[in-house]
């Protein structure tokens, strides 16, 4: 193949690359310009509400109007709490699988995997009667337990795999360095497997922050996420456009940017580690 | 000091037996090969001398003392891993100095041991690295760094060359028996490689699933193997082994003779025989011949001995280094 | 190097996973196969009586349950269909060599990150409304009648915008996979004279099954569960055109209040969930071992 041919079939797969590319990624940058203008704007045919005004006022409306940040700080909340108290659980449990494995090791990981096979309708009744009776329905802690629960599977399948990767050999070599297993454990074991863990943290925080099942249910308003701040908006009295683009972006531009850092743990993550 | 002795060692693991009952004297400043096909339990035996498996009978002795139930640190000994084990997120310093901090050295000690050893190895240059910037060699100087630093009783060494390419692979060789003559310690190296074995070992301990088959200096085996494993095992190329009549008229069950123990000739001799492929490498030249009533013989002929596929030739072997074993498969 | 005392902290350390995990599969799961027997409806309480099989009769041979069922499937097998076939090409594209590869990557793998209302509200007002969507603004500019796609298609446009979402996924996943496709395989099916369609078919394809099977398996078990973008573009409607199994069972129990029903087509689900997942752990399962 000569130099030209190779270089014009480079030229051809690129236009058609960043071309495909565009047109997915289209939706959201339409919702993020249209968010910059005004609701009178914002209805207008495309080229016209391109060439329109720019402007800040659908966030500061967003804002103030309807308590915006109350729910981007539920959000936070659940999600990294979440995921903090699955890590909390995980890491021993991942620990002893992938460095002490006995026998039934394997039968417990793929029982922990099949509750996360549950469809999550088969279990709302009882958990909602379960919340309503307990004061849990729209609260915080609520919503902690059970995106925690349906999280720690993957937590642990996740962390599994990272720290099945670490060679037996090099824990080795430092118990033959003299390492005890503290400093084995602080030394070798945790600088090792940060990377994993934070990968780790980083997917479930994005699947806590769109769970958007238990989030609908077990929310009205006070602990409201934003996927329930969103929804919100689906009543079609309410069609605000520019708002509605202004809160999306809010919505999504923080997860957006974590999910970018983590594309390649999202496949083994999600694969629980068939696929990596 | 590193005198290492097993005595009646066993190893299981659940039903399986790995070593059976092993004993075993290691002598202060010798440098042991344990060679052996993968499977025979060389690297199990390396692995409870370092303490990394229990035993499952028997004991273990360094100078003297019962090490059987000491953990691995606690036995003064160092090991050099088959993937070299490095630590990936420690410059090659830190792996260096990791043994001495986990011995609570003062830092200037360490420092000196450290710059020290990596002078030895021609590391300096790379003490700043990590070992994912390393070449293979780089690595493996890394992993005998981390070794030495600690003046261990005795170095083990589990497959350390197999993951080099050949020319490397020579050049470690030679400065790991550097090493050893400038050190002067004790050290067991375990390899499946009988080329490793015949050039580095004072002492080779021949194993076969997980038994002894013999104990010697490399000459000794050479020149007289215990048994067919041995005489199979040790020598490159491989001894012919010879069953059948022509053993049997020498008063053996089998009869073995090394490639470099046959005469051939063109005009005459005891086995007359076609070749087949030869094989010339301007040193030698190996001849595999066919003689009727015998396996492929393999003849080593120095120099270049210019033959073709076909011709006839005749080998002679040479009567003082035929070796006999009997129906056990021992030698006479 | 499994010493008797590292066993036991391995199972101290285990226990809290497996006792929480324990409650969270058995405790919901046995209420609502003890509701699913009772008749019980939240607007009258205290009423509770056993029913036996009704629950169950009543919802199997509700009207909406055969519509639901067959949307559950269309709504499946479509958004698999499209993000297979369309994930496929995609990856084969982007492990081409080109200028930029890593953006491009970026912006296909974009949807993914976006939440469920957020998408179907994006979709829903901004580009499927059929008077200031941009679609409409597209059809009346080539002189063509706008058109209403939540309410005369829901079922495809949810779909299309299930699908919106889950093909950078299939794409990520198969794009991972061929990346790890032995090139001198490929180079050794070149130099035995394999057209590009032939390196495809007997190269690439097989060589991309286990991934194609993972998405499938995986995709599945979330799309079985699709209800965010149901309940924020259709309500299930017009009538029960675009209700799933997790929208009845929601309708039925939350909106209607009959706790004994929902929980009879909860359990329904759970069944139906769980062949999907048999399959799904033997595979990875294999995997495992591997």
């Amino acid at each position: 193949m000569s130099r030209r041919i190779t270089a014009r079939r480079t030229l051809i797969v690129t236009l058609a690359a960043w071309t495909v590319g565009f047109l997915i990624f289209f939706p959201i940058l339409w919702t993020v310009l249209i968010s910059f203008k005004s609701e009178g704007d914002a209805i207008k045919a495309p080229f016209a509400m391109l060439m329109s005004d720019w402007t800040f006022a659908s966030y500061e409306q967003v804002q103030t109007r309807s308590n915006y940040s109350r729910h981007f700080m539920n959000s936070v909340v659940i999600s990294l709490g979440s995921t903090l108290v699955a890590l909390a659980i995980a890491i021993p449990a991942a620990w002893a699988m992938a460095f002490v494995p006995g026998k039934r090791t394997k039968d417990v990981l793929m029982w922990m995997l099949s509750t996360k096979m549950m469809p999550a309708v088969g279990v709302l009744i009882p958990l909602y009667l379960l919340f309503r009776d307990l004061g849990l329905l729209d609260t915080r802690t609520g919503l902690v337990i059970v995106l925690t629960l349906i999280n720690l599977p993957i937590v642990i399948w996740m962390l599994y795999t990272y720290f099945k990767e670490i060679p037996g050999e090099i824990l080795e070599a430092a118990r033959m360095d003299g390492a005890t297993l503290r400093s084995e454990i602080l030394y070798i074991l945790t600088p090792m497997a940060v990377p994993g863990i934070a990968s780790t943290l980083l997917l479930n925080v994005i699947l806590a922050w769109n769970e958007a099942f238990w989030t609908l249910q077990l929310t009205t308003s006070r602990a409201a996420p934003l996927t329930q701040f969103i929804a919100s908006y689906s009543s079609p009295e309410g069609l605000f456009y520019a708002k509605l683009s202004a809160a999306s972006t809010m919505a999504i531009a923080p997860i957006l940017i974590l999910g970018w850092f983590s594309q390649k743990q999202l496949v083994r993550g999600l694969t629980f580690g068939a696929v990596k | 000091m590193g005198k290492i002795t097993l005595r009646n060692v066993q190893k299981r693991f659940g039903e399986a037996v790995v070593i059976p009952s092993l004993d075993l004297d290691i002598e202060d400043g010798e440098f042991v090969v344990f060679v052996g096909p993968s499977g025979c339990g060389k690297s199990t035996l390396l692995r409870l001398i370092a303490g990394l498996e229990d035993v499952s009978d028997g004991q273990i002795l360094i100078d003297g003392r019962n090490a059987t139930e000491m953990p691995p640190a606690k036995r003064g000994l160092a090991m050099v891993f088959q993937s070299y084990a490095l630590y990936p997120h420690m410059t090659v310093r830190k792996n260096i100095a990791f043994p001495l901090k986990m011995a609570k050295m003062d830092r200037a000690e360490i420092d000196r041991r450290v710059d020290n050893a990596a002078r030895v190895l021609n590391l300096t240059n790379y003490l700043d690295r990590r070992p994912g910037q390393l070449s293979g060699g780089q690595r493996q100087r890394v992993a005998i760094g981390r070794a030495i630093v600690r003046e261990p009783a005795a170095f083990l060494f589990d497959e350390p060359l197999s993951n080099l390419d050949a020319a490397l692979r020579v050049n470690m060789r030679l400065e790991i028996t550097e090493l050893h003559q400038s050190l002067k310690t004790t050290m067991i190296y375990v390899t499946h490689d009988q080329v490793e074995a015949m050039t580095m070992a004072d002492k080779i301990v021949v194993l076969n699933a997980g038994r002894i088959e013999q104990v010697g200096s490399p000459l000794t085996l050479y020149r007289s193997p215990a048994n067919l494993f041995v005489a199979g095992f040790i020598g490159s190329p491989k001894m012919n082994l010879i069953a059948g009549p022509e053993a049997a008229s020498r008063g053996a069950t089998t009869i073995g003779i090394r490639p470099e123990h046959l005469d051939i000739s063109r005009d005459g001799g005891e086995w007359p025989g076609e070749v087949g492929v030869s094989e010339h490498l301007g040193s030698d030249t190996f001849l595999h011949v066919h003689v009727k009533g015998m396996p492929t013989l393999t003849v080593r002929a120095g120099g270049e001995f210019g033959v073709h596929h076909g011709d006839r030739v005749w080998l002679t072997p040479q009567p003082d280094k035929i070796h006999r074993f009997g129906p056990d498969g021992r030698a006479i | 190097m499994a010493t008797q005392h590292s066993k036991t902290a391995a199972r101290l350390m285990i226990s809290p996973a497996v006792i929480l995990l324990f409650l969270w599969m058995i405790v919901p799961l046995s209420m609502t196969l003890y509701f699913s027997f009772l008749r019980y409806n939240l607007l009258m309480p205290g009423m509770e009586s056993f029913t036996g099989w009704d629950n169950y009769y009543y919802f199997l041979t509700d009207p909406a349950f055969a519509a639901a069922l067959t949307n559950t499937l269309l709504l499946v097998g479509g958004v698999l269909l499209i993000t297979i076939v369309g994930g496929t090409a995609l990856a084969l594209l982007l492990d081409q060599p080109m200028w930029g590869q890593g953006i491009v990557r970026i912006l296909v793998i974009a949807p993914f990150f976006i939440m469920p209302t957020v998408s179907a509200l994006v979709w829903k007002n901004m580009f499927m409304n059929p008077v200031n969507g941009m679609f409409a603004h597209i059809a009346r500019a080539l002189g063509m009648q706008p058109f209403d796609f939540l309410a005369h298609a829901p079922l495809a446009s949810i779909i299309g915008i299930v699908a919106w979402q889950w093909l950078p996924f299939a794409t990520l996943i198969l794009l991972t996979a061929l990346q790890s496709l032995d090139r001198e395989q490929m180079e050794a099916a070149e130099m035995d004279g394999a057209s590009p369609v032939a390196r495809f078919v007997y190269i690439t394809l097989p060589h991309l099954t286990r991934a194609i099977t993972v998405v499938v398996l995986i995709q599945t078990i979330f799309l079985l569960g699709v209800f965010a973008e149901i309940l924020v573009t259709t309500n299930g409607g017009p009538g029960t055109a675009s209700t799933n199994i997790t929208y009845l069972v929601y309708a039925q129990s939350l909106l209607n209040y009959d706790v004994g029903g929902g929980s009879a087509g909860g359990i329904v689900a759970v069944i139906l969930a769980n062949i999907v997942a048999i399959f799904l752990m033997r595979m990875i399962g294999k995997n495992l071992d591997a």
